[in-house]
């Protein structure tokens, strides 16, 4: 327990640190949201001093940060200029649909990885685990983009799904069924790049454990004893071999909110991909400041999951 | 150690018997077509006596564990074959080998690394008993205390993990697991290597008191002559994947045939006296 709150508390003071690094990065960087206002003739440098001040950027930036830091604290995260609105009610719309897209696609990748994984491990040394490796490396080499242009240009040449988006134009007149039908067919593309992208490390993650832990003794002697080949595979060798694999998942939740970025802006999936990209461009500061934060947050609980998840899974990280 | 009448015995009719085994690792080099082949082991005809302790010596690298692997059926021979209890064993199916099984079990060196770490001691006895049916419910717990007090160990252990054990009561641990089959032929690849002397002593006493009480008949694989010269029935001599020599310990510690053998009794260092004074103690 007291390990638990120790890593709650650097948690926290990670998440000042990154803030703090946030808040100097985006000001170092030339150029503010209202600079482009300067040009459009219509509107005076009056005006744009007076939004300047309405919104505190004529503040010194620890002034700015003070405000902020209030701001999460309301819960609000900050104010967009672009949106006009707090930061959170926007991040909280995007953050849902990043995760949806993500826990799915990192869903689908470890349910296929770690049977898959087991199996190349099984063969190893076969043409199998060849055949398994080459393929793997193959993936490896392609970018995460030229996969998603690749389904990209076969789904507008086939029209077998919907090329882009989260649902069609009449969702909300659709029924029930067909809504959930309409969904899952936006969902295909975007989750099968990433589960494409994640995939071949995942399987050599698991193959490598596996295959350490077969050539074990004990692996033999299990043999020995007479005892099957599957559950010798997934009752004696898969635990055994699942602690850096544990450590690899919490990885995998870490990158829920900022692994599918460059995917939802090619797919245009109305994640947070879009809304930081737009942000970036547009010096929209706190809805960037609130999306690496919110990012930051689940990097610091995937590890923390973990852990958690490592003490409960191995009984030996408890004595030792 | 057999009596002579029984050793005699032992030589008309074995218990475990290869013929012509012989046995390749190829390696593949990842950059190149190379292969490289490995004889591990080149016709090997050998033969193990019923209730008596053989030895398979030699250096390391000799075949001898390969040789071992092959008896306990968990790896495949080449070309030749295995008899068991006078039925050929090598090319039984998988329905065949499950039922063999437990009739030959095997301890190995690394005690650490042959015991599932996730598992607590009294699973892991009572594991194979229940794969094989032979034990159900309260009564496999039950079992697994009694084999670990049959081999030294307190039954309050039953819940301590292979971690939690030191090196010797490790291997006794994998001993009671290997026992709980009631298995005929236990080999023992290296099991007394890595342990200090008098814990290797205490393990060697226990090893025949079971003999004994069970009727065992043991494949001693070791490269420690000294050792077996203290407790082996018969000996064989490997080099370089061949059985070069074979036959009763007196013969071949006494008029050893090939110079490899010769080469092998100069180097040999001896726990003799630990032993020696290990097991007045024990039996006193």
């Amino acid at each position: 327990m007291k390990y638990l709150e120790r890593r709650v508390v650097h948690g926290m003071l990670l998440l000042i640190a990154v803030s703090i690094l946030c808040f100097l990065f985006a000001d170092l960087a030339p150029g503010s949201f209202f600079d482009e206002m300067k040009l459009n003739p219509q509107i005076s440098s009056e005006t744009v001093a007076a939004l300047r001040s309405q919104y505190g950027l004529d503040q010194p930036l620890p002034v700015r940060y003070g405000r902020w830091v209030k701001s999460v604290l309301r819960g609000d995260l900050g104010y967009s200029f672009a949106y006009n609105t707090p930061v959170r009610s926007l991040l909280v719309i995007r953050a849902r649909n990043t995760l949806l897209l993500t826990t799915s696609a990192t869903l689908v990748a470890w349910l296929i990885a770690i049977p898959l994984g087991v199996w190349i491990a099984s063969r190893s040394g076969g043409w199998e685990e060849r055949l398994a490796m080459a393929g793997t490396s193959f993936f490896l080499s392609v970018p995460e983009l030229v996969v998603a242009l690749v389904l990209l240009y076969w789904v507008v040449r086939t029209h077998a799904l919907p090329a882009g988006g989260m649902m069609s134009v009449d969702f909300d007149d659709l029924g029930a069924w067909a809504k959930l039908c309409d969904l899952a067919a936006h969902f295909v593309v975007p989750v099968t790049v990433l589960v494409l992208a994640s995939l071949p490390i995942l399987i050599r993650h698991v193959r490598a454990s596996m295959v350490e832990v077969l050539g074990a003794q004990f692996i033999q002697a299990a043999r020995g004893h007479g005892i099957g080949r599957l559950r010798i595979l997934f009752h004696y060798a898969l635990p055994v071999a699942a602690n850096p694999l544990i450590s690899l998942f919490g990885l995998s939740l870490a990158g829920l909110l900022s692994s599918s970025l460059l995917v939802e802006v090619v797919m245009g999936w109305p994640g947070l991909g879009p809304l930081l990209l737009e942000a970036s461009i547009s010096r929209d500061v706190y809805v960037v400041v609130g999306a690496v934060m919110a990012s930051t947050l689940f990097m610091i609980l995937g590890g923390i999951l973990a852990d958690v998840m490592l003490v409960v899974v191995d009984p030996r990280v408890r004595v030792e | 150690m057999g009596t002579e009448a029984a050793t005699g015995s032992a030589v008309r009719s074995a218990l475990v018997e290869a013929r012509g085994l012989s046995k390749q690792y190829v390696q593949r080099s990842p950059f190149s077509r190379k292969r490289f082949v490995i004889d591990a082991l080149i016709d090997v005809d050998f033969r193990v006596a019923p209730t008596c302790l053989t030895a398979l010596v030699g250096e390391s690298g000799s075949g001898k564990s390969t040789l071992a692997g092959c008896l306990a059926l968990l790896e495949k021979p080449d070309r030749g074959g295995i008899w068991f209890a006078g039925n050929e064993v090598s090319g039984c199916g998988a329905r065949e080998l499950a039922a063999l099984r437990p009739r030959i079990q095997m301890v190995f060196q690394d005690s650490a690394g042959a015991l599932n770490p996730r598992l607590p001691a009294g699973q892991l006895i009572a594991e194979p008993l229940e794969i094989q049916g032979r034990e159900t419910g309260k009564n496999l717990r039950a079992r697994a205390c009694e084999l670990m007090e049959e081999v030294g160990l307190s039954a309050d252990w039953v819940d301590r993990r292979p971690l939690e054990f030191s090196g010797g009561q490790r291997q006794r641990l994998a001993l009671a697991r290997a026992l709980a089959l009631k298995p005929e032929f236990l080999i023992l690849d290296e099991s007394l290597s890595g342990l200090d002397l008098s814990t290797q002593a205490q393990i060697l006493n226990l090893l025949l008191d079971l003999q004994a009480r069970h009727a065992l008949t043991y494949l001693l694989v070791s490269h420690d002559l000294g050792l077996v010269g203290q407790v082996a029935d018969f000996v064989a001599v490997m080099h370089r994947g061949a059985v070069v020599e074979q036959g009763t310990r007196q013969d071949v510690f006494g008029r050893p045939a090939h110079p490899h053998t010769r080469q092998l009794l100069n180097s040999c260092r001896g726990i003799e006296s630990a032993f020696r004074s290990a097991r007045s103690g024990g039996r006193s």
